[in-house]
């Protein structure tokens, strides 16, 4: 095509290059002939026209012989359709060309015989064909185009359209054009121009079926376009030449996209509408419907569905296909195959039974890998006593309380005992004997056999005279076959059955006739039994009917029996004789042949027929005998016989033994005087004379009981709580499985499977389960035999590689083991070696040592019994958390696996916009949150603990010592004294008492954590600022950094401050100028403890803290303090102690542990755990930071609600009775016996993971919880007391979550620290207690609604809904919960003696320590002070520390007038021994290394009930003054 | 050697993270790490390594070349735990927030010699279509805490995820006394040394 294009571009070029010229042309070559057409248009403007042309082809062309007949041609009108193929002739094949020519030659021929007529009427052609002078330049000028033309013929050949012809009409008009002179246009020309309509459409309308119909046949288009109108040919052809004329480019252009079309055959653009195309899929797609396809036309037509199941065949349960997918293939199997081969009776389709059961059934593994006899083997166990403390216990999730089970055991039936005599023997044997009678009566079998017999009869009498003719007679007869099979067998067992039921009745009356005689013989009764025998009358006719019916029935049935049989006898026979007969037919031909020899036995042959046995050698076959018939009244006298046997006599009385105990005991006097011999256990004896048919019988019995939970006071049943969970998972697995639901031992058991066959409803048809319904058919019938041991993995030794044993032996076996076991100890054991020998025992030493001790308690580390029992139970209570958290551990969350982006609320969307609007440098800038660290990669070192230690309020300063002794030590006074005091202008030593400016105290805190220490410079002053930070390194246990690891450190962050002292040691004032010789000393003033848990759990702890001070601190007071700063800071002052800003962080921070997310079990109501979840998570929609706890655990691990711990519980009476007139005191006293409770130590480990909450008996059983058993001891002391009170749950510091105690005294609130004892008021700035969540009544939880919750700005009165959302409300009213805790505490009274000998012990074993640690010195101990101390100190226990420091002083200053004295009390409550080393240590009251330096300490305990101990330590130290 | 028989076995893994097939997207990056039990110890090369941004190539393959070379040794007592490597590959999506494209993982092979891999890679789906949505807008998809949880098997019944892409690694691996210590991981090499006993000339 392309070069097709590309000339046709040419020609236009050309064209338009000419286009001057060719009007010329056109004015001269065209005026004639339309002038005209318009008289002739058929005739004239062609022949003219083209004359032209064809003179040009003429030249053209190589064949000049006709230009006559062409111009002939020419003028006969029709010139231009012939002349296109003449140049194209003149460079194609001759082929081609001859073709063409003969073609044209044709038609012209045609055309001139029409024409030739017209043709002498123009006269015109003539000179225009002269007037072409320029016909030669023409030649030169085109002289290219043949050869373009040929070209496009080659191409083109055959496909000579009209159009085409045409185009090439314009081409030689264009050719012929530049023969005009250029310049202007004709006038004619310009007429037409401006006049004429062009109207190119109807040329285009008609060229198009031209050109599609000129494509098939040239001949017969030429032919009829000749035919064709001559006026629209004209007004073509006016068109044509309009075009050309007119210049009009694109018109021409629209003529060669004609042309182009035909070449290229275009046609719009394939469409096909969608309702066409849905049309046509719907041929060839099928869509299945997906409605419901009626069963009529699943089913071959004219047939009701038939249900097998309603029929009582068995249906396996299908497999769950939705209803629309079946419908789709329904549907789509009646299209697709019609042969509904697919379809079952019921119209469904056909399916197997699901095969997928809906539980997995495994047999539990048996935990420990015994030998399997061992298993089978009965143990005595012993049994074992009821624990008190295993209310404790919380290993097996059992609910902790008493259960009872009450057994009545209402009597004892001995079969044998030694005191029987003969009588009770036969007597015992008798009842057993009814026994067994009543419960064959009650099953009756042989009624059963015979119902059955008659049945069977039946049905084969109905089979041989059927009524259903279409049965097939083969079938009918199988089973006739059948039942007279059966018919026999069940015979056989009915007789069986009867023959035992008389067996039965006879030994009875036998035994008792025995007995009868034995009670003449012995002439006294001694058992109070009798055996009476009624007698049922029967009807003697009907009885006679029926026994000689039955027996001629059976006896018709026995001979037809020995028919068939000897029917079949008959035909082994024949065939055995057919055989015989053969083989004796060779043997004579054999003989025969013998006999030609030896002709011996001629009769033989005679005899051949008879039976007579012929003694043949080898293998000759017997010769066979027939059978013979059994007589009928040989059988008749069989079947009598037995039925005599086995069956009541017809016309027999039915006898049916009763056995009463209404016979008579003859009184023991009327007996014989002589014992009659017993029977004795053991030793045989016999009922017979002759001693034959010996017994031994032993001492059995049965006794007869009843079983129950026992029912409490309140009506409680006293049963162990069943998990509504569990409940619910094993009765839907009872269904499914038979092991799961009755464990593998219950296999064994056939009652147990039955039962639960019964239960589970198991489908008796279902093949699958048949083998265990027959198993429990025959076991419940207890005929078959069951082994009484089930094996599960009888294989099991066959696969075991290597031995138990031999694998335990493995150390490397063990250690892989115990690592897969996450045992603590290896739990991260790296590299475990390759080989036993490179395992070192002492690996296991420690594990082992623990596995040990875990059950013995040691009481050497602990003073007294009951702690060392409470903090072993502690360490199980741990352990058992901890092995929890462990398998929580392994439950994964979304939310531990994946980041995602929460859905942005508006108040997200509102923080980020604020925070664009935020400064950049702020002025009060605020601690932004750190990157958290994933405890994975880290070693020791990387982990630091940041301490930075702000400043203090409160110190206190030291005292002016008193004149006296002022004075007398002139020299000893502290040179930092002097020093501070040098600048000022005061010097030191004039004034008595302190003069202004002089530095009071000079206070330094020293940091230590985990054995490293570090301290702040000292400061000066009583409100000190250090602003420093220090840095302590921290190390986890074994190297684990994982988050339990470091969970569990249970190291404590001591910050203690000290105050500097200065001491001038210089003896002489003249080396003064010379030398400086002072010593340091420190004294202790307080310290701060934070567990390190804390700080991990909180992330960082930032604020304010009281400082813990002993009550009594010598030579320091607070007072002037007051004085001093008054003015300025009053409001502060009031507060009593001191204060210690301070912020605490790890560096980097760890992500600390989640709270175990494991669902507990609960024994609360559903509906109630639904409200608990419901207001938990409607509070953390709103205040997400506070805290709202409605359920709690409990020790054992389960959910309780928690408003039932608070329950109003006595306080010992002694506290009540100090303070009979003064509530607020007692108040107070009882509080401070609360937090004499020891602080769980333990509770570290899993503060934050999981807390478990203790009832209040519980707590003082163990003596040692966190808060919440604190808070709620005291809660509920208070509301004994009568207090309006609530726990309060927040976050303090540094405890951070905690709980606290509320009480409204008459005008105020209080607010109560249960494990310091302290209270606050509301409005306290230093109260700990710095956020409140919500408020926990007896009998509602009030949730903190209000926008604050820092106590200070809140409100608590929780009757206003506004402030606080309560849970149980009108909606959901209080439902009357009980209470977890007991009805009342018992106290016991501590053991004076006890205590004082504990009191005794810890003094020695403080000194001890003392001296352990100052192994450089020599430890003095002064008497004298220690027994003054320890005289003082129950006045401090009394007074609780307050207010007895004046007297205490000027009583030591009277006793201790020359020595300098610096010590302190501590008091604390006492939980083990360690915490008190810790505490004396921590004051470094040893560090003191003067020479002359004594030292004095003094322990008391003061005993409060229930062995809680208020332990004070007086430690002191003293240097004599000179 | 001395003559005790080895108490370890080293895995020698080099090779490459070669590339990627990501249909739907472009200039993306990956990071590998590998995962091994606690027996198990790193001795030589790197762990963890994170590749070069790469686009796709412009032929028909579409692929994304990193080859990105992994060498490292470990030595081990126990072929429990055996080293899987972790693949994450990240790249910007439409708004240009970097997002994961994929996470896979694959033991390294325990037979000696070259292995060519690929792994199908997945990442873990929103939990519901409004988060889809957001996750999206916001260029935050959900991923994983840590890529290391695609090696275990613990815990991940509760995500859900969609797989996107492959990616191609190769591995030569050399291990060294596996089969003195007893374990038979391979065929039997050529050389077929069996036992402590050295090779006869072991020249250099």
């Amino acid at each position: 095509m392309n070069p097709k294009e590309e000339k046709m571009k040419i020609i236009t070029e050309e064209f338009l290059e000419n286009e001057e010229d060719a009007p010329v042309e056109g004015l001269k070559s065209s005026k004639l002939p339309r002038q005209k057409r318009k008289k002739q248009p058929p005739t004239g403007g062609p022949g003219e026209m083209v004359s032209g042309k064809a003179q040009d082809d003429i030249q053209e062309e190589p064949v000049k012989q006709e230009p006559e007949t062409q111009l002939l041609s020419m003028k006969a009108g029709r010139g231009p359709r012939n002349l296109p193929p003449i140049p194209a002739s003149s460079r194609t094949s001759f082929a081609e060309f001859s073709m063409r020519e003969r073609m044209r030659e044709k038609l012209q021929a045609a055309r001139s015989k029409a024409e030739s007529a017209l043709l002498q009427e123009i006269p015109t052609p003539r000179p225009r064909r002269l007037r072409s002078p320029s016909e030669k330049e023409l030649e030169t000028e085109f002289g290219v185009e043949p050869s373009k033309e040929a070209l496009r013929t080659q191409q083109e050949d055959g496909s000579q359209s009209y159009s085409r012809v045409k185009h090439h009409e314009f081409i030689r008009k264009i050719k012929t054009k530049p023969l005009v002179p250029p310049g202007f246009p004709s006038a004619e020309d310009a007429y037409n121009f401006f006049t004429f309509n062009f109207d190119p459409d109807p040329e285009e309308s008609e060229e198009k079926p031209k050109a599609t119909a000129a494509d098939k046949d040239t001949q017969e288009e030429e032919a009829g376009e000749e035919e064709e109108p001559p006026m629209q040919e004209g007004v073509n052809k006016t068109d044509e030449e309009e075009l050309l004329s007119g210049k009009d480019a694109e018109e021409f252009l629209v003529g060669l996209d004609q042309t182009a079309a035909d070449f290229v055959d275009v046609r719009p653009a394939d469409y096909e509408s969608v309702h066409v195309r849905m049309q046509r899929e719907k041929e060839i797609l099928f869509i299945p419907s997906r409605f419901t396809v009626p069963t009529y036309k699943k089913l071959p037509e004219n047939v009701q569905p038939r249900f097998p199941e309603d029929e009582g065949l068995y249906i396996g349960e299908r497999p769950e296909v939705s209803r629309t997918n079946q419908n789709i293939v329904e549907n789509r199997l009646l299209t697709q195959e019609p042969e509904r081969g697919w379809f079952g009776d019921d119209g469904r389709i056909l399916a197997l039974p699901n095969p997928i059961k809906p539980f997995p059934s495994r047999p539990p593994i048996l935990k420990q890998e015994q030998a399997v006899h061992v298993e089978l083997e009965m143990l005595y166990k012993k049994a074992v006593n009821y624990v008190t403390c295993s209310q404790h216990m919380i290993g097996a999730g059992e609910a902790p309380g008493i259960f009872q089970l009450d057994i009545d055991i209402s009597g004892l039936i001995f079969t044998h005992h030694p005191c029987f005599s003969r009588e009770h023997v036969l007597a015992s044997k008798l009842a057993q004997l009814y026994d067994q009678y009543l419960a064959r009566r009650q099953r009756n079998k042989a009624k059963f056999l015979n119902d059955k017999l008659q049945a069977l009869r039946n049905a084969v009498q109905t089979g041989l005279h059927p009524e259903q003719p279409h049965r097939s007679l083969d079938t009918t007869q199988k089973a006739i076959h059948e039942y007279k099979a059966e018919i026999r067998q069940t015979r056989k067992l009915r007789d069986a059955e009867q023959e035992k039921d008389r067996t039965l009745l006879k030994t009875i009356i036998k035994v008792w006739k025995e007995m009868k005689s034995l009670r003449e013989f012995q002439r006294f009764t001694n058992t109070p039994l009798k055996l009476v025998l009624r007698k049922e009358k029967v009807d003697q006719k009907a009885d006679d009917d029926a026994y000689e019916a039955e027996i001629q029935v059976e006896v018709s049935e026995l001979l037809e029996e020995h028919l068939e049989d000897y029917e079949q006898k008959m035909e082994e026979y024949r065939m055995a004789y057919q055989h015989w007969k053969a083989w004796r037919k060779a043997q004579r031909a054999k003989k025969k042949k013998k006999k030609q020899a030896v002709v011996e036995h001629p009769d033989e042959e005679s005899e051949e027929p008879c039976p007579e046995a012929e003694p043949c050698p080898g293998e000759e076959p017997v010769k066979p005998v027939p059978p013979e018939l059994t007589e009928q009244a040989v059988i008749e006298q069989q079947v009598r016989e037995r039925a005599a046997q086995c069956r009541r006599r017809s016309g027999e009385p039915v006898l049916v033994p009763e056995l009463s105990l209404a016979g008579s005991i003859t009184p023991n006097d009327q007996c014989p005087s002589i014992v009659f011999l017993l029977v004795f256990v053991g030793v045989p004896f016999s009922f017979e004379a002759d001693g034959s048919n010996q017994l031994i019988l032993m001492t059995s019995g049965k006794v007869s009981n009843s079983v129950a939970w026992a029912v409490g006071e309140h009506g409680v049943p006293l049963s162990p709580p069943l998990s509504q969970q569990i409940i619910g998972f094993r009765s839907a697995l009872k269904r499914a499985d038979a092991i799961s639901s009755i464990g593998t031992s219950g296999l064994t058991d056939m009652k147990k499977l039955a039962k639960w066959a019964a239960e589970s409803k198991l489908d008796p048809n279902d093949p699958n389960n048949s083998p265990l319904m027959q198993l429990i058919s025959v076991a419940t019938s207890g005929e078959a035999y069951v082994p009484d041991f089930f094996r599960l993995e009888q294989l099991q030794q066959e696969f075991n590689f290597v031995s138990d044993e031999e694998l335990n032996r493995s150390k490397r076996f063990r250690l892989l083991h115990l690592r897969n076991q996450e045992v603590p100890e290896f739990r991260n054991y790296k590299q475990i070696p390759v080989y036993d020998r490179e395992i070192q025992e002492k690996v296991f030493q420690d594990y082992e040592k623990r596995l040990r001790d875990r059950n013995v308690i040691e009481t050497k580390d602990h003073i007294d019994a009951h702690r060392a029992v409470v903090a072993k139970y502690l360490q199980q209570v741990r352990e058992s958390v901890i092995n929890r958290f462990q398998i929580a551990k392994h439950h994964f969350l979304l939310s531990d696996l994946i980041i995602e982006e929460e859905v942005p609320n508006i108040s997200i969307l509102g923080l980020s916009l604020f925070k664009l609007a935020e400064q950049k440098r702020p002025l009060r800038p605020r601690r932004k949150g750190r990157k958290k660290v994933t405890a994975q990669n880290l070693s020791d070192g990387d982990i630091k603990l940041l301490v930075n230690i702000i400043r203090a309020y409160d110190i206190p300063v030291r005292k002016p010592t008193a004149s006296k002794f002022h004075q007398q030590s002139r020299s000893s006074r502290t040179f930092s004294e002097k020093c501070a005091a040098s600048p000022a202008p005061h010097s030191p030593t004039h004034g008595v008492d302190y003069p202004l400016g002089q530095v009071l105290v000079r206070p330094f805190v020293e940091v230590s954590f985990q054995r490293t220490i570090c301290h702040t410079t000292t400061a000066e002053g009583p409100n000190p600022s250090w602003n420093e930070e220090l840095e302590l390194p921290f190390r986890a246990p074994n190297g684990d950094y994982s988050m339990t690891s470091l969970q569990s450190v249970k190291d404590d962050v001591f910050i203690h401050v000290f105050d500097e002292i200065l001491y001038d040691v210089l003896e002489d004032d003249r080396e003064r100028q010379s030398g400086i010789h002072t010593r340091i000393e420190r004294h202790w003033l307080g310290c701060v403890k934070i567990p390190f848990s804390t700080i991990y759990f909180q992330a960082r702890i930032d604020g304010t803290f009281k400082i813990d001070m002993p009550p009594v601190l010598l030579g320091y007071s607070k007072e002037r303090n007051t004085m001093i700063e008054r003015g300025f800071d009053s409001a502060r002052s009031l507060s009593e102690g001191s204060y210690i800003t301070l912020f605490i962080t790890i560096e980097p921070q760890l992500a600390p542990g989640e709270t175990i997310r494991e669902k507990f079990d609960s024994q609360e109501d559903e509906k109630l755990l639904q409200a608990t979840e419901k207001f938990q998570a409607e509070c953390a929609l709103k205040f997400p930071n506070r805290r709202c706890l409605p359920t709690v655990i409990d020790i054992s691990g389960k959910t309780v609600f928690i408003t039932r711990y608070l329950k109003s519980l006595n306080p010992p009476q002694e506290l009540l009775d100090v303070y009979p007139n003064s509530p607020q005191a007692t108040a107070e006293l009882v509080a401070c016996y609360v937090s004499l409770i020891p602080f769980l130590p333990d509770a570290v480990s899993f503060a934050g993971v999981c807390d478990l909450w203790s009832t209040s008996d519980q707590f003082l059983d163990l003596l040692a919880g966190d808060e919440e058993e604190h808070a709620v001891l005291l809660c509920n002391y208070f509301l004994f007391l009568g207090k309006k009170v609530w726990l309060m749950m927040g976050n303090a510091i540094p405890e951070g979550p905690t709980v606290y105690v509320l009480t409204w005294e008459q005008n105020h609130y209080l607010i109560w620290n249960p494990s310091s004892g302290h209270f606050y008021a509301q409005y306290d700035t230093f109260c700990p207690l710095k956020s409140v969540g919500c408020l926990i009544g007896p009998d509602n939880i009030w949730f903190n609604i209000q926008r604050y919750d820092s106590p200070l700005r809140m409100n608590f009165d929780v009757t206003k809904p506004k402030l606080w959302k309560s849970f149980f409300s009108r909606n959901l009213p209080y439902p009357g919960l009980s209470s977890v805790q007991p009805e009342e505490l018992i106290y016991q009274r501590t053991d004076k003696a006890a205590a004082a000998e504990l009191q005794d012990r810890i003094e020695k074993i403080l000194k001890e320590k003392i001296m352990e640690w100052r192994p450089r010195h020599l430890t003095r101990w002064n008497r004298y002070c220690t027994s003054t101390l320890r005289h003082f100190l129950p006045v401090l226990e009394r007074s609780q520390g307050d207010d007895v420091e004046d007297s205490h002083r000027a009583e030591l200053l009277k006793q201790l007038g020359d020595y300098r004295f610096s010590g302190f009390p501590l008091h604390m409550p006492y939980s083990e021994m360690k915490p008190l080393i810790e505490a004396v240590y921590s004051t470094g009251v040893h560090n003191i290394d003067v020479p002359n330096v004594e030292f004095a300490l003094a322990v008391y305990i003061h005993p409060y009930p229930k062995n809680v101990l208020s332990v004070w330590i007086y430690v002191a130290s003293l240097i004599r003054n000179r | 050697m001395a003559a005790a028989g080895p108490s370890v076995f080293l895995l020698m893994v080099n090779g490459q993270v070669e590339s990627a097939q990501f249909p739907e997207y472009d200039d993306l990056y990956c990071k590998y790490c590998f995962v091994y039990g606690q027996d198990w110890a790193p001795t030589a090369g790197l762990e963890e390594g994170i590749s070069q941004i790469t686009s796709k190539s412009l032929d028909v393959r579409r692929a994304l070349v990193w080859n990105f070379p992994i060498n490292v040794t470990f030595k081990s007592t126990n072929p429990y735990g055996w080293p899987q490597i972790v693949l994450s590959v990240y790249g910007p999506d439409v708004f240009g927030n970097d997002v994961v494209r994929g996470y896979g993982v694959v033991h390294v092979p325990f037979s000696p010699g070259r292995h060519k891999r690929t792994i199908p890679m997945f990442v873990p789906e929103s939990t519901s279509k409004l988060q889809k949505f957001t996750g999206w807008f916001m260029g935050r998809r959900p991923e994983y805490i840590d890529p290391k949880v695609v090696a275990q098997g613990e815990g991940r019944e509760v995500t859900r995820v969609r797989s996107q892409g492959f990616v191609t690694l190769l591995f030569n691996v050399v291990t060294k006394d596996m089969r003195k210590l007893g374990y038979d991981t391979g065929p039997v090499d050529s050389q077929g040394i069996v036992g402590p006993s050295p090779a006869q000339n072991i020249l250099w």
